[in-house]
């Protein structure tokens, strides 16, 4: 099960556009400790591609679609951005809330 | 990076509302509607009171009750609670429930809520249920992404969506989301309208007049131009129109560019255009056969004589418009010899800059470097290539020797300088001129947006003027007025930039907008009668003797185009002139 289907399961507000293709970036989540972001596998071209148009992008940002759970994992904390809109590709900025 | 505490409101244990000082309700406002909150096991009701606009959408919110009667401090949490929309006091609440909250936490004296709003939270809870009439105009990604969240939104809301054409989609004929589209345009309160021409089939008034709500979202459907000389010589033409040429779009379909009159090919422009025109001029024509180009595209590339593409941009590497997934398609294709200068890779402590802000921009060079050392080696005759040009832009076009068509181009060498404003780097002309030979040119240097009677349009910018998607009366800040009922999304809205996710949230602008403008009566018709929606739209077409597509036309369309990709192993064979289409899904 992805962090995606997980938030999905338990009301967690976390929207899946694409529902998984890697064809969005609004499942955009941030692993806040980097110990569990190391264990992750590192990102596809595929997912880099959609994590190039999140908003607020930091440096252990994943897809949720991409998360899959494992018993490492277990107490993996992750955080919704402020905002899953208002990327661009040509620089544009959004203006924050 | 974490929730944002955008209001907190306490009770006090009278359980009266009263705004904590990071609400922005004043204390003299008149109380706001009463809130319902529910929670298993029964319905609670407090005279709780949350201001809509003051909890936007898709963003967290916290709230802070205190002071909770005792049934609901007796339960323990994680407690799922709902609350319902905001509604009179004297009617029944709405049966739609909001996005239901989980407690954080127990606070002193309090129970901390903390969640989301979203879209789909908006519910009506009139007696005087009103139906909405919206039309959306154009049925690409950007117009369908609307109808999608507006009839989410809205339980009464008919949406009504027009092309042109008569296959809906736009620029996105086919992949995912156009099965997500299919599903808005099967639903009961949208219809799609295709073969209907704004301006000339049912202007934009009479819309305005039919509709509550207008959404204009057609895109952009010419070109910007370079207004240097030779541009109209024979074999020039806009990259926009090749692809809609051998994507089959029947107004393209007799465009015939000349393939055979020479071995190269100048695209000017590095954004994702020009990469999908080089590809197709360069891929082995085997590799087209399964996929669903036009059979006019696919025989006229059979016999093309094109080797050589040359990819130019003004600009260096560090500014290439591309993402990073289409240029590693055309760097990887196989037998392709891809030259790329190593002193044009050469950055500057300003594109040191650039580059650090943008990871796009970052992995697009780290692409482009990455390729110029990998692809050595010979070639071998009448192999392809495919070379990246940068800091040239093209000063005039130059005729062949028998001054039939292009020849060749003369480019400019650019050196990059510092824009103060905008904080980007400009391409400056230098003055040293090179010519490069071909036989055909596509442009690629973006879209533009065509404007209609009745829009304010801003020709500079290429966009429709307005404020998270309401259109504005005029260009000039000084002078600028809301137009009622109207809006605008897409690359109509933002210049066409982006992908088709952009609209994704582009959509959810501008429909954040109009529920806004819904809920504080913007929209109503200063008569007060309802209007005539669909109804008033087919007779409009009727008087006129429009034949529209309904949606079970584009199905035929679609069918036929499948049946005959079949006999072919393609996917479809796409129908590529006004006449196939219409008979196919009208006769």
């Amino acid at each position: 099960m992805s962090m995606l289907e997980a938030a999905h399961e338990n009301d967690i507000e976390l929207e899946g556009a694409c529902e998984g293709s890697l064809a969005c970036s609004t499942c955009h989540v941030i692993v806040m400790d980097v110990n569990y972001y190391n264990k992750l596998e590192d990102p596809t071209d595929e997912e880099n591609d959609m994590l190039d148009l999140a908003f607020g992008l930091t440096e252990t940002s994943r897809l949720g679609c991409q998360i899959v759970a494992k018993p490492e994992l277990d107490g993996i904390r992750l955080a919704l951005p402020a905002a899953t809109r208002n990327f661009a590709v040509d620089g544009f900025v959004p203006k924050p809330h | 990076m974490f929730p944002i505490v955008l209001a907190i409101l306490l009770l006090d244990s009278n359980q009266r509302p009263c705004p904590s000082s990071s609400s922005t309700v004043p204390t003299n406002t008149p109380l706001p509607r009463r809130l319902i909150v529910a929670y298993s096991p029964s319905i609670a009701v407090f005279d709780f009171a949350v201001p809509s606009s003051c909890i936007p959408f898709a963003v967290p919110w916290t709230v802070l009750l205190r002071g909770v009667p005792s049934q609901l401090s007796a339960l323990q949490p994680p407690l799922r609670l709902q609350i319902l929309e905001p509604c009179p006091p004297d009617i029944r609440p709405c049966a739609r429930p909001s996005r239901s909250l989980i407690v954080g936490r127990r606070m002193k004296g309090g129970l901390l809520f903390r969640g989301w709003k979203t879209l789909t939270s908006r519910g009506f809870c009139s007696l005087n249920d009103k139906s909405l009439r919206v039309c959306v105009i154009g049925s690409g990604p950007a117009g369908f992404y609307t109808a999608e969240k507006m009839l989410k939104a809205h339980e009464r809301a008919e949406v009504d969506i027009l092309d042109r054409l008569p296959t809906p989609f736009g620029l996105v004929r086919s992949g995912i989301v156009v099965n997500q589209f299919s599903r808005v345009a099967s639903n009961e309160r949208c219809s799609f309208f295709g073969n209907v021409s704004l301006g000339s089939d049912v202007s934009l008034s009479e819309l305005r007049d039919i509709y509550d709500v207008v959404v204009v979202a057609y895109g952009a459907e010419s070109d910007r131009s370079l207004g240097v000389p030779g541009e109209n010589l024979t074999g020039i033409h806009s990259a926009r129109e090749f692809v809609w040429w051998y994507n089959g779009h029947p107004d393209c379909r007799n465009m015939a560019p000349d393939l055979k009159c020479t071995d190269t090919a100048v695209v000017l422009g590095q954004g994702n255009v020009a990469l999908d025109v080089a590809r197709i001029l360069l891929r082995p024509t085997s590799e087209l056969q399964t996929t669903d180009i036009a059979e006019h595209a696919m025989v006229s590339l059979q016999e093309s004589t094109i080797r050589k593409v040359y990819l130019v941009g003004r600009r260096g590497p560090a500014q290439a418009a591309c993402t990073a997934k289409e240029l590693r398609e055309i760097l990887g294709m196989k037998n392709l010899q891809v030259h790329i200068r190593e002193a044009d890779l050469v950055i500057s402590p300003a594109d040191e800059e650039e580059l650090k802000a943008s990871r796009i921009q970052r992995r697009v060079y780290d692409l482009l470097c990455k390729s110029a050392t990998s692809h050595q080696g010979h070639g071998f005759a009448g192999q392809r290539e495919l070379h990246f040009i940068f800091f040239r832009k093209p000063d005039k076009f130059l005729p062949s020797e028998d001054q039939s068509r292009v020849g060749g181009v003369r480019l400019e060498k650019t050196c990059l300088k510092a824009n103060g404003l905008s904080g980007k780097q400009a391409a400056i002309g230098t003055g040293q001129f090179e010519d490069l030979n071909c036989g055909l040119v596509l442009k690629s240097i973006g879209y533009k947006s065509v404007p209609v009677d009745g829009l304010p349009f801003d020709k500079y910018r290429g966009v429709v003027p307005n404020v998270k998607g309401r259109v504005l009366s005029s260009d000039q800040p000084e002078n600028v007025n809301i137009e009622q009922g109207l809006y605008v999304v897409g690359w109509l809205k933002r210049g066409p930039t982006g992908i088709v996710a952009t609209n994704l949230y582009c959509a959810e602008e501008t429909v954040a907008s109009i529920l806004e403008d819904i809920d504080n009566g913007l929209t109503a018709s200063p008569s007060g009668s309802p209007k005539p929606g669909r109804q008033g739209l087919l007779q409009a077409l009727e008087d006129k003797n429009v034949r529209f597509v309904p949606f079970g036309g584009w199905e035929k369309i679609d069918s036929k185009e499948k049946l005959e990709g079949q006999l072919r192993n393609k996917p479809r064979e796409k129908l590529t002139t006004w006449d196939e289409l219409l008979k196919a899904a009208l006769g």
